[in-house]
C-alpha cells in the first residue's frame, strides 16, 4: 500500500485546506514530488505550456484540464459552440433543426454575441436591426464581473470599431479583446429582483465525456429592484449579480442573498406548475451537456486531469435558460456560514471522485467512480452509458417525447431529476 | 333533538344573515335575474328551474363553499341567552387576564409614543405621498432610522403572561402526586389525549399516504404520488371546498397548493377584493402609522434575515401595511378573546363618541408577526391575492396564537398539551430537562406561536400548514412540537442546562429537518 498522498495548492483556502488535512493528506511544495496540485489558472498555464517542458507522471493529478479556456474564455466558449452547431447542421442532425426565423430549435442557448474588435462589422449590422436593444460588454480575460459594462449607443463602444483612428489595433492582445452580447433585459425577476444559477459541474473525461453536476447549486439575487430602465443601465447592482460586485452594496451576511435552486424549485412549482418547472431544469442539464460537447472535441483530454466548473445560468421571463459563462476557478470565497459549508462539501465530494478512496492516484485509472462516492454529485451524462442505448433517443427527448425513466430522485435538490436522455 | 334542531336552525338564521350582506348574494341575485332569459326557465316551476341553472352553472357549489367557510369559522355552540363576551371568551378569568394583558401592551405602545414623540398616527405631507407611492414595490431599501423603536413585545413576555394564569376556583392542592402537571402551564383545561387525537387525525396514520413521505426517494411513484396528484386535480376542477379540505389532510401536491388554499379559505379574487387592496393601499399612502414602524422594524429583524424569504421584503411590507388599515378585520373580534385597543382623538379622552381603534384592524404586531405572511409569498406573487389569503389565515388561525383563550386551538391548549403529551409519554425526558432547568415549552413555545414560520424549511412548513387548513386546527402544532422533543429524545437526554439544549444542533437544526423523519420512523402519533 503506496503512502500518504502529497499535495500543493496555490490557493489559501481554508474550505480547500481542511479537505486535505481531514484525508490525512501531507502538504508539500511544488518542488517536491507532489500528487495531487490544486492549482490556480496562472499556474495551469505554466505547467501545460510549452515552454515548462513539465512531464506529469502517473500518479499527478491537477484540477484544470490544459485548455480549459475553450470553455471558460466566454469568446472561445461561443466560438467553440458556433462551430459544434454549424457541424451539426451539416452532418444534417436533427439537433440543429432550425425554426422558421432561422433559429436553431434546441441549441439556440447562448445569446447572440460577437467577438471585439474583429466583428466589429457584423455586430453592427446586427445592431441596426434592433436599435433599442441593450448589450453588454465583458472583457473576455476578466472574472467577477470587472470590467463589465452595458451599452445601448453605438457611440459608446467607438474605440472597439477597426476603422476609428482611436482604436488601438495595434496593440491586439488578448486583454483587449471583448465580447459584447445581446442583453437579457427581460430576465425572470423574484420578489422584484434579478438572480442568477450558480451551479457546478465537474469533468472527469472529455472523451468519453463524462460529467457530474452538484445537486446544490444556488440562486444569487442582486439587493437593488430590478429595472430595465435606460437611466440605470450604469448601476451595476441592478444588473450584475457577482457576489464580488453585490458585497459592496446593500449585502446581508446572514443570508448573503443566496437561495438554494430547491428553494427555486419549490417556488417555480408553487407559482407556475411543475411541468414548466421541470422542463426549465432539463432544458438547463441539456445546455450544460452540449456546451461540454461542443468543446469536447478540442479539449485536451489529459488523462491527469479533472475540473470542476462553475456554470453561470440566466433564466428569462418565459423561463427560457441562458447559458451566460463558464468559470474554470469558481470562487471558494465564502460570504456567509452557508456558503462555507456548501463550498466544503463541494470539495469533499469533487476529491472523493477525483482521487478514488484517497488513495495515490493513478491516472490509468478508468474514471467511473461507484455511485457510493458521489456525494451530491449527480451523474450528468456519461457517454459510455448513453451510447449502449442507441443516439434516437435523443432527438426522441427533445421533440418533447416521453424522457424515459428518471436517472434518479433526490430531496436535496427538491427532485431535480436528471434525464437519461444522450 | 328539539334542542339540536333549534341549534341548528339557530346556525342556519345567521349564516344567511351574513351571507345576505355578502357579494356572493348580489351575484346571485344578479344571476337569478339574469336566468330569466334563458328557455329553460319556466314560470311555472320558476323556482326548481332556477334552483337547477345554479346547481349546473357552479353558483351552487359557490354558495356551498360560502357556507362551509361560515361553518369553519363559526364558534362553537353556545346558549341562546350567552352575552356576547362568552363567544370572544367563556372563561371569565382567561377574559380578565386577556383584558389585563391589553393593557399592558397599550401602556407600551402609548409610552413609545410619548418617549419617541410620535403621535400614534399622522396625515402625510403630499410630497411625502409621491415619494412613497414611487417607492411603493421597494419599501426595503428605505432605511428609516428604526433603531429607538423596540417590537411591543415578544413571544418569552407573552409567555411569561401564561406561566401566570390561575384558575380562581381550582384548588390543585399543595401535595404533589402522580397527577400532577410538572409543565409551566397551570390551568386546567381540557387537551385531547393520544387514542383522541389518533381518532381527531385519522388521516395521519401509518396506513395512510401522505406527501412529504410517501413522495420521496424510496416510495415509487404510482403507489401513491401520481394517484394524488389527479384526485387533487380533480378536486380543483370541481371547485368543492369541504372536498379540497378533506383532501390536503394527506398534504397538497406542490403545484396544487396555491389553488387548494385559495379554494378552502374561499378566496377568489374578484375585482371588487382588487378594488379594496388598492384602497387600503391608498390610506397607506395618506396617513402614517406608529405601528408601521413596528412593521418595519419586524420585518428588518426577522423576514429579511432569513434564508428563505429575505427576497420577499417587500412584499411584506405591501402585505402588513394594508392590514393595519383594514376594518373589516375587526369583525374576527367577535369570537376572539381580545379586543381591539381603542384610542381617543387628542384632548378628548374618555369621550367615546371621539373614540377609535387603534390600528384601524385593532392588532397590534409583535417581534415575529410578519413571519405569518412569509411563507405564503412562495404561494402566490400578486399582492391583492396575497393579501386576502393572510388576512383569512389570520382570522382563522393565527389570531389564536396570540390571544389568551380556552379555545382547543388557543395557544394556551396548545402549550397544555404539548406539556401533557410530552409529561404523559416522555416522563423521563420531561423530568429531567426540568431537573436542568430547561422547561420544555420554554424552547417550543415560539415554534408554536410562529407556526413553525422561520423554524422550518419552507417546503415542509408549507406541509404543516396543509394539515392546519385540513383539520381546520392548530393541535397539529403541539403534537409536532412534542414529537421533535422525542425525536431528539435521546441528545436531549445528555443536556446539562436550557442554553445548551438551544444551543445544540439537536433543536436548531429543525431547518432540515424533514416531517417524514419525525413522522414515518416513529409515525407521528405512535412516537408516545
Amino acid at each position: 500500500m503506496a503512502g500518504k498522498v502529497k499535495w500543493v495548492t496555490d490557493i489559501e483556502k481554508s474550505v480547500l485546506i481542511n479537505n486535505f488535512e481531514k484525508r490525512g493528506w501531507v502538504q508539500v511544495t511544488e518542488n517536491e514530488d507532489w500528487n495531487f496540485y490544486w492549482m490556480s489558472v496562472q499556474t495551469i498555464r505554466n505547467v501545460f505550456s510549452v515552454e515548462a517542458g513539465y512531464r506529469l507522471s502517473d500518479d499527478q493529478i491537477v484540477n484544470h484540464f490544459p485548455n480549459h479556456y475553450e470553455l471558460t474564455r466566454k469568446d472561445l466558449m461561443v466560438k467553440n459552440i458556433k462551430r459544434y452547431r454549424k457541424e451539426l447542421e451539416k452532418e444534417g442532425s436533427p439537433l440543429a433543426e432550425k425554426d422558421e426565423n432561422g433559429k436553431y430549435l434546441y441549441l439556440d442557448f447562448v445569446p447572440v454575441t460577437y467577438m471585439l474588435p474583429a466583428d466589429y462589422n457584423l455586430f453592427v449590422e446586427e445592431f441596426r436591426k434592433s436599435p433599442s436593444s441593450t448589450w453588454i460588454m465583458k472583457p473576455c480575460g476578466k472574472a467577477q464581473g470587472k470590467g463589465i459594462f452595458l451599452i445601448n449607443k453605438l457611440s459608446q463602444i467607438k474605440k472597439w470599431s477597426r476603422d476609428s483612428k482611436t482604436s488601438s489595433f495595434v496593440s491586439q492582445s488578448n486583454k483587449e479583446a471583448y465580447v459584447i452580447s445581446l442583453y437579457i433585459n427581460n430576465p425572470l425577476l423574484i420578489g422584484g429582483r434579478k438572480f442568477d444559477l450558480r451551479l457546478y459541474v465537474l469533468v472527469s473525461t472529455y472523451r468519453p465525456l463524462r460529467c457530474y453536476m452538484y445537486k446544490l447549486g444556488f440562486c444569487r439575487f442582486c439587493t437593488v429592484k430590478y429595472t430595465p430602465s435606460t437611466s440605470e443601465l450604469d448601476n451595476m447592482f441592478v444588473h450584475l449579480t457577482n457576489v464580488a460586485i453585490q458585497k459592496h452594496g446593500d449585502y446581508n451576511h446572514i443570508h448573503g442573498g443566496k437561495w438554494t435552486v430547491s428553494n427555486l424549485r419549490l417556488y417555480l412549482e408553487s407559482t407556475r406548475g411543475k411541468e414548466v418547472t421541470s422542463k426549465l431544469f432539463d432544458e438547463i442539464h441539456w445546455i450544460i451537456v452540449q456546451s461540454l460537447k461542443a468543446v469536447a472535441p478540442v479539449m485536451n483530454n489529459d488523462k491527469h486531469c479533472f475540473e470542476c466548473y462553475g456554470y453561470d445560468i440566466i433564466i428569462d421571463d418565459k423561463l427560457k435558460p441562458w447559458l451566460i459563462e463558464v468559470n474554470a476557478s469558481p470562487s471558494l470565497t465564502s460570504s456567509t456560514a452557508n456558503d462555507r459549508i456548501l463550498k466544503y462539501n463541494l470539495i469533499n465530494d469533487t476529491l472523493n471522485i477525483a482521487v478514488p478512496n484517497g488513495e495515490i492516484p493513478d491516472c490509468k485509472w478508468n474514471k467511473s467512480p461507484p455511485k457510493e462516492v458521489l456525494g451530491n454529485y449527480e451523474i450528468l451524462y456519461d457517454e459510455e452509458l448513453a451510447q449502449g442505448d442507441g443516439a434516437d433517443r435523443e432527438l426522441r427527448s427533445r421533440q418533447g417525447q416521453s424522457l424515459g425513466p428518471r436517472a434518479g430522485r433526490s430531496r436535496d435538490s427538491g427532485r431535480a431529476v436528471l434525464t437519461t436522455w444522450k | 333533538m328539539l334542542q339540536e334542531e333549534s341549534d341548528l336552525s339557530l346556525i342556519i338564521a345567521q349564516i344567511v344573515q351574513k351571507l345576505k350582506g355578502s357579494n356572493l348574494y348580489s351575484q346571485l341575485e344578479r344571476q337569478a335575474w339574469a336566468s330569466l332569459q334563458r328557455p329553460e326557465i319556466k314560470l311555472e316551476s320558476l323556482k326548481e328551474d332556477i334552483k337547477e341553472f345554479f346547481k349546473i352553472s357552479g353558483w351552487e357549489k359557490k354558495l356551498q363553499n360560502a357556507v362551509y367557510s361560515e361553518l369553519s369559522v363559526f364558534p362553537l355552540p353556545s346558549h341562546p341567552a350567552a352575552p356576547p363576551e362568552h363567544l370572544k371568551e367563556p372563561l371569565v378569568y382567561m377574559r380578565k387576564a386577556q383584558g389585563s394583558w391589553e393593557k399592558r401592551i397599550l401602556k407600551s405602545l402609548n409610552s413609545m409614543c410619548t418617549e419617541l414623540s410620535i403621535p400614534l398616527a399622522r396625515k402625510r405631507p403630499v410630497g411625502e405621498q409621491k415619494e412613497l407611492l414611487n417607492k411603493w414595490n421597494e419599501m426595503g431599501t428605505d432605511e428609516p432610522d428604526l433603531s429607538l423603536f423596540r417590537p411591543v413585545y415578544a413571544p418569552k413576555d407573552f409567555l411569561e403572561v401564561l406561566i401566570n394564569l390561575r384558575n380562581p376556583n381550582y384548588e390543585n392542592g399543595d401535595s404533589l402526586s402522580f397527577r400532577t402537571h410538572l409543565g409551566l402551564i397551570q390551568v386546567p383545561l381540557k387537551v385531547k389525549d393520544i387514542p383522541e387525537l389518533k381518532e381527531c387525525f385519522v388521516e395521519l396514520g401509518l396506513n395512510i399516504g401522505q406527501l412529504g413521505i410517501d413522495d420521496s426517494t424510496q416510495v415509487p411513484p404510482e403507489l401513491f404520488e401520481n394517484e394524488h396528484v389527479r384526485i387533487g386535480q380533480k378536486v380543483l376542477a370541481e371547485q368543492d371546498s369541504a372536498a379540497a379540505q378533506q383532501y390536503i389532510r394527506q398534504g397538497s401536491p406542490t403545484a396544487l397548493r396555491a389553488e387548494l388554499w385559495a379554494l378552502i379559505l374561499n378566496i377568489s379574487s374578484q375585482p371588487e377584493d382588487v378594488l379594496y387592496y388598492e384602497q387600503l393601499k391608498t390610506n397607506v399612502i395618506q396617513h402614517d402609522l406608529l405601528v408601521d414602524s413596528l412593521i418595519y422594524k419586524d420585518v428588518k429583524l426577522t423576514a429579511s434575515n432569513d434564508d428563505y424569504y429575505f427576497v420577499f421584503e417587500d412584499y411584506l411590507y405591501q402585505v402588513l401595511l394594508c392590514f393595519s388599515r383594514d376594518t373589516s378585520v375587526l369583525s374576527h373580534f367577535a369570537f376572539n378573546s381580545a379586543s381591539p385597543p381603542k384610542s381617543y382623538i387628542r384632548g378628548k379622552l374618555g369621550l367615546e363618541e371621539y373614540a377609535v381603534f387603534y390600528p384601524p384592524n385593532g392588532v397590534i404586531p409583535f417581534h415575529g408577526f410578519s413571519m405569518y405572511v412569509a411563507p405564503l409569498c412562495f404561494l402566490y406573487h400578486e399582492p391583492s391575492k396575497l393579501y386576502q389569503i393572510f388576512r383569512e389565515m389570520y382570522v382563522r388561525f393565527f389570531f389564536r396564537l396570540h390571544s389568551i383563550s380556552s379555545h382547543p386551538s388557543g395557544i394556551v391548549s396548545l402549550c397544555l398539551l404539548f406539556e401533557t403529551l410530552l409529561q404523559t409519554y416522555l416522563p423521563q425526558l420531561f423530568y429531567h430537562l426540568r431537573e436542568i432547568g430547561a422547561q420544555p415549552l420554554r424552547i417550543s413555545f415560539k415554534w408554536m406561536v410562529r407556526a413553525f414560520s422561520g423554524y422550518l424549511a419552507t417546503d415542509q412548513l408549507l406541509l404543516l400548514w396543509d394539515r392546519i387548513l385540513g383539520y381546520n386546527s392548530l393541535e397539529i402544532l403541539a403534537v409536532l412540537a412534542a414529537a421533535v422533543f422525542a425525536f431528539r429524545a435521546v441528545n436531549l437526554m445528555e443536556v446539562t442546562s436550557l442554553a445548551a439544549a438551544e444551543k445544540k444542533n439537536h433543536l436548531r437544526e429543525l431547518k432540515s429537518m424533514y416531517l417524514d423523519d419525525i413522522v414515518k420512523i416513529h409515525g407521528l402519533f405512535w412516537l408516545f
